[in-house]
């Protein structure tokens, strides 16, 4: 299906961003670098990948998509988490921050969903992304899933720390946005914690050094705020994300 | 300029207006902020004015709003109250239990660098630190948090889930300034880490639920105010009746956490702050 709205995109820049898509997805990323993929301009049969790739967009919308994104990532660990058999056999208490945890994403995700909706035309708005873990049966283990939990909980601070400064405001709309990207991020925060909590009680990893970073020479007691395109990287680097999409806006 | 002068300015905001210069004097933060190898220079050789980039900032910021500098003593001022907090209960004998040793002295480790921070950022600005009362005789309480740990723990928990939604309020003030903003959103989530653990040691879940707490009932205002964590409204849409299969409304509020306003937060730490 092709994307209409990169069509305005595309006719001012054709050539230079047209070789620098930061592709997403399974293919593109080598190690823990961006591949900047070139398209080949000559090949006008208009059926090239990028033609059918899908961009975040660009201002507000692209970080938008971008949290949207990472929503959907979470929300389909979490429906694969509850699904699974370290779910099925723990305490009820860990089912139920599991659970709780599920819920938020998925709210999270559908909150995005509705919210750019309500903002852009439909071919704007990122697809429902397709997303695989692997095996099911990794959805046993406990250490995968408290692992894995605390890898995306984490990642999610350090992206909307670091998406932030991204936010326009210079309309009521991006005043909004930067609110609605602190409502959430704290949250994330708070699961982190709970998950980090939850592989080693009482311990100093809740918020520990392993995660967090000093600043301007003070000792770990701060969140990272990590730029979209390094987050986008590692996310890639992962592999769960099979749709490939472009975020021009962060490369 | 102490705690009352701060109260004063914020409530002032012709003198707010005619301060307006003042919201650019954070430019030194950027160099030594980022720089790994600006690392080792003393925070008072590293807090210098670059008025000349002040100059051609954007004066379009809000006017109603409180300066740069304002935002900062602020969260400085909640930062103080923390690491005394802190630092007192671990001081005291026996107050916390063995067991939960660790978790309150990575906390006041925290406190201690961001306090340690903001002074750095704000410089000659920076507000002397208020004389605090822990039993909450300023707001007419009568505590007593260093001899009885359930107190301690819930102030605790109070005084996190206040800083969340106090750094959360100022978002939209530091907006101007990439550079600060992102550093009080990287203290924010912090908080939010802070207050997910002592909210879990006290045995409630990580996350608010509408504006459900166990603390005294003379902390209300902690999960109150104008957005109360109770809100489900988000960007215009309203969240409640939509997610009946995720956790229903419960869910929807636990989902999103709540800003307080400037003057919402001093009322509460007023309760702890002698004149």
């Amino acid at each position: 299906m092709k994307m209409k709205k990169s069509i305005e995109v595309k006719t001012q820049t054709v050539g230079r961003n047209r070789r620098n898509f930061l592709k997403v997805g399974g293919l593109a990323v080598v190690g823990s670098g961006l591949l900047l993929a070139s398209c080949s301009d000559d090949d006008d049969n208009g059926n090239m990948m990028g033609d059918d790739v899908f961009d975040l967009g660009s201002g507000n919308l692209a970080v938008l998509n971008y949290a949207y994104a990472l929503e959907q990532l979470e929300a389909a660990f979490y429906a694969k988490v509850v699904a699974g058999g370290y779910y099925q056999g723990a305490s009820s208490q860990v089912q139920q921050l599991l659970t709780d945890v599920y819920n938020h994403e998925v709210i999270h995700r559908e909150f995005f969903k509705t919210a750019i909706s309500s903002a852009v035309s439909a071919d704007m708005v990122l697809p429902e992304l397709e997303i695989d873990f692997g095996a099911d049966s990794q959805f046993d283990s406990e250490d995968f899933v408290i692992n894995t939990a605390i890898a995306l909980e984490d990642t999610g601070v350090a992206a909307y720390n670091g998406a932030g400064r991204l936010i326009s405001v210079d309309d009521a709309a991006g005043k909004i946005y930067l609110g609605l990207a602190g409502k959430i991020v704290s949250v994330e925060a708070r699961h982190a914690s709970a998950f980090r909590d939850l592989k080693n009680p009482k311990s100093m990893d809740f918020a520990g050094n392993d995660i967090l970073i000093g600043l301007a020479g003070t000792e770990p007691a701060f969140d990272k705020a990590t730029p979209p395109a390094d987050i986008l990287s590692a996310v890639s680097s992962l592999g769960f994300i099979k749709t490939k999409f472009t975020a021009k806006a962060f490369v | 300029m102490n705690f009352i002068k701060l109260l004063e300015t914020l409530s002032n905001k012709e003198i707010l207006d005619a301060k307006g210069s003042r919201r650019e004097s954070f430019n030194h933060i950027k160099s030594f902020g980022k720089g790994v190898a600006l690392a080792s220079i003393p925070f008072a050789l590293a807090a210098t004015s670059t008025k000349s980039k002040a100059a051609t900032m954007s004066m379009s910021s809000a006017a109603f709003q409180a300066s740069n500098t304002d935002v900062l003593n602020f969260a400085l001022t909640l930062e103080y109250l923390e690491q005394e907090f802190y630092a007192m209960g671990l001081a005291k004998m026996g107050l916390i239990d063995s067991a939960d040793k660790t978790v309150f002295e990575t906390i006041s480790t925290h406190e201690d660098e961001h306090v340690k921070f903001l002074l750095a950022a704000l410089g000659d600005n920076a507000v002397a630190k208020p004389t605090f009362d822990f039993t909450g005789a300023p707001g007419g309480l009568n505590l007593d948090p260093f001899n009885d740990y359930p107190t301690f723990m819930a102030l605790a928990q109070g005084f996190e889930d206040t800083g969340v939604r106090a750094y959360k309020g100022q978002a939209g003030a530091l907006a101007n300034d990439g550079d600060l903003l992102e550093y009080a959103l990287q203290i924010h989530s912090v908080e939010a880490r802070h207050a997910s653990q002592v909210r879990r040691m006290r045995g409630e879940k990580g996350w608010i639920t509408n504006s459900e707490n166990t603390l005294p009932s003379q902390f209300a205002a902690i999960y109150g105010g104008a957005t109360p964590e109770s809100n489900t409204v988000q960007g215009g849409v309203d969240l409640a009746g939509k997610f009946g299969s995720f956790g229903g409304n419960g869910a929807v509020t636990a989902a999103f956490d709540e800003p307080l306003t400037m003057d919402e937060v001093l009322n509460i730490a007023s309760i702890f702050i002698v004149e």
